[in-house]
């Protein structure tokens, strides 16, 4: 079974290769173009952001060692001979810990509210007023983002150290962030429960009511979860600016070079961190799959 | 009363008796659910302290500080360049830790991808440090980084890097996992090898979706290098911090005006720059 090759007549052929050719030369040059961009980008940013790869060879032994260092205790044994010596810190930094969990929750928890008191108004399909949705948006954008760090260092100064500051840090980055998501599950929402009420003569809050919140609520409730998985990770740093939680003592564990108290602290996290997001995760699943089977 | 016709109530609670009768146990779980994590919020804010005074005496202060922070100001010419020149140090700090990131991350993914790599432990081994490296938060790799190379930017882009090439490992294995499976397969079985396959076969459909999170997490990571300042690794945070600390207040303003049009700026081209490489379809899924 073989068939035998079409070859084009020359006269065809040449404009087609010639075609070919000039495409290709032209999709070569536009890479050249950007990859002299990157390069150039590249050379910038190095003089700008100080690099120095000379100092970094020569160092790079030190971040190996630091890291094999994690894991010895100050007595020179490593970390698996002696766990009651590794974590001789733990009741403190599981009430830390505690701290912390709850500094998460209640910031999530306080931002939820606060954005699901402002998406309606932020979402384009139900808002009342056009200028009041520009207004909310602009300042969901403002919470969202300004690093929630630099709202702690803001809010340490008026609040005090501890983890109040830490708390309304998150929950303000947490209000812009939902704020927005929320926004855009509304603006998803089928129109046609919402149109049915307000044509009985509803008033706008009740056909947000019955109309427009039995269809978000799972949606809320699972943006609100993946947002307290970040806002556990996020907490854990915010002692690094004293707002309160685990960071306090993992900062002042790396700045006083308490080795085997840093990889204590930071296994500890990242274990709080992993059953947080496997329990939410299930949850998550769980909402989704009831949403679907409601509609 | 006119207008309103009247409605028999006991031929409506007969026709729809799910909307009139007693909470069932879904509505039940939920009320309960609820009730508990409210509990759990009051609970959680009397041992945070929300309850005392302080509350009200912070709030007071923070309107004051907020007052004080308008209009923004820097101060003088002099600050305004040197928070420029911090502001353009914050954006190099983010485009090489980007950038570096995505070149060592490549490999990785590759050896963490399903479809290149066959063998279990290798993929398995990789998954897992990259896993490790994602959780630790960019702030603890800056504070490791200062300690190698010493305070400056320098450690910040090395610590945007390190904690990236966790994301990227994850994202792009999961591209490379989802390109179609043919294009290699007819690299293949022409007599070409497993790396031609890959090179020819894989990186060709998945450079686009590459980019395109190279450019978001771009975006992304000039926040983040906002932040790393704060601890002492370059950009404008160093400044941010120090104007925070010293309660000089319109310059923490102008400052934060400052990052907000950055990042805006930043945002508008990688946005552009994505729509023209993929379509203003697939770019925003992440």
């Amino acid at each position: 079974m073989t068939s035998p090759i079409v070859q084009l007549p020359q006269a065809q052929l040449r404009p087609l290769l010639a075609a070919y050719e000039a495409t290709v030369r032209s999709r070569r040059w536009h890479s050249v173009m950007i990859a002299a961009c990157v390069v150039a980008a590249i050379a910038l940013s190095s003089i700008s952001a100080e690099v120095a790869p000379m100092r970094l060879f020569e160092n790079i032994g030190r971040f190996t060692s630091y890291i094999v260092r994690l894991f010895y205790l100050e007595s020179g044994a490593p970390v698996w001979t002696d766990p009651a010596e590794w974590y001789w810190g733990l009741p403190r930094w599981l009430r830390l810990l505690g701290e912390t969990l709850l500094m998460a929750y209640v910031g999530t928890l306080l931002g939820a509210a606060g954005a699901f008191g402002l998406c309606f108004l932020a979402a384009a399909n139900v808002a009342p007023s056009r200028w009041l949705r520009i207004a909310v948006r602009r300042f969901c954008e403002l919470c969202r983002t300004v690093p929630g760090l630099v709202f702690a260092l803001i809010f340490v100064i008026a609040f005090g150290l501890g983890p109040m500051a830490g708390v309304l840090a998150v929950a303000i980055h947490t209000l812009g962030a939902l704020g927005k998501l929320f926004a855009e599950v509304v603006e998803n929402i089928d129109m046609k429960p919402v149109e049915g009420i307000s044509s009985t003569g509803a008033a706008w809050h009740v056909a947000m009511r019955f109309g427009a919140l039995p269809q978000t609520m799972s949606n809320f409730v699972s943006y609100a979860l993946l947002r307290f998985e970040i806002n556990v990770r996020e907490s854990a740093v915010l002692g690094f600016v004293g707002a309160g939680g685990i960071g306090q003592d993992l900062i002042e564990a790396i700045r006083k070079f308490y080795y085997s108290d840093v990889s204590a602290i930071l296994v500890l996290i990242l274990l709080t961190v992993a059953v947080i997001d496997m329990l939410t995760a299930r949850v998550r699943h769980r909402l989704i799959g009831l949403g679907e089977n409601h509609r | 009363m006119t207008g309103r016709p009247k409605i028999d109530l006991a031929a409506v609670r007969s026709r729809h008796p799910h909307h009139f009768g007693r909470m069932d146990r879904a509505q039940i779980t939920a009320a309960a659910v609820a009730a508990a994590a409210l509990a759990l919020l009051i609970y959680g804010m009397g041992e945070l302290g929300f309850f005392g005074g302080t509350f009200l005496a912070g709030l007071r202060r923070l309107g004051e500080i907020l007052g004080l922070m308008l209009p923004p100001d820097p101060g003088n010419w002099a600050h305004v360049r040197i928070f420029v020149m911090a502001l353009l140090e914050t954006v190099a700090i983010a485009l090489l830790g980007t950038l570096s990131a995505a070149v060592l991350a490549v490999p990785l993914a590759l050896l963490a991808a399903r479809n290149v790599t066959t063998a279990r432990l290798v993929r398995f081994l990789s998954r897992r440090s990259l896993d490790t490296i994602r959780s630790v938060d960019i702030l603890v790799w800056a504070l490791i980084w200062i300690n190698v190379v010493g305070l400056g930017p320098f450690a910040g882009a090395l610590a945007i890097m390190t904690s990236d090439i966790g994301s990227f490992g994850k994202l792009f294995s999961e591209a490379i996992e989802a390109a179609d499976r043919r294009p290699v397969e007819g690299i293949v079985s022409t007599g070409g090898g497993r790396i031609l396959g890959v090179r020819f076969g894989i990186l060709p459909e998945v450079f686009p979706v590459l980019a395109s999170q190279i450019l978001y997490y771009f975006e992304s990571n000039t926040r983040s290098a906002t932040i790393i300042g704060i601890v002492g690794a370059g950009g404008i945070g160093l400044h941010l911090a120090e104007a925070i600390r010293t309660l000089e207040l319109p310059q923490v303003s102008f400052i934060i005006l400052l990052i907000l049009a950055a990042v805006a700026a930043i945002d508008f081209v990688s946005s552009q720059l994505r729509f023209a490489m993929i379509g203003p379809r697939a770019g925003t899924a992440t």
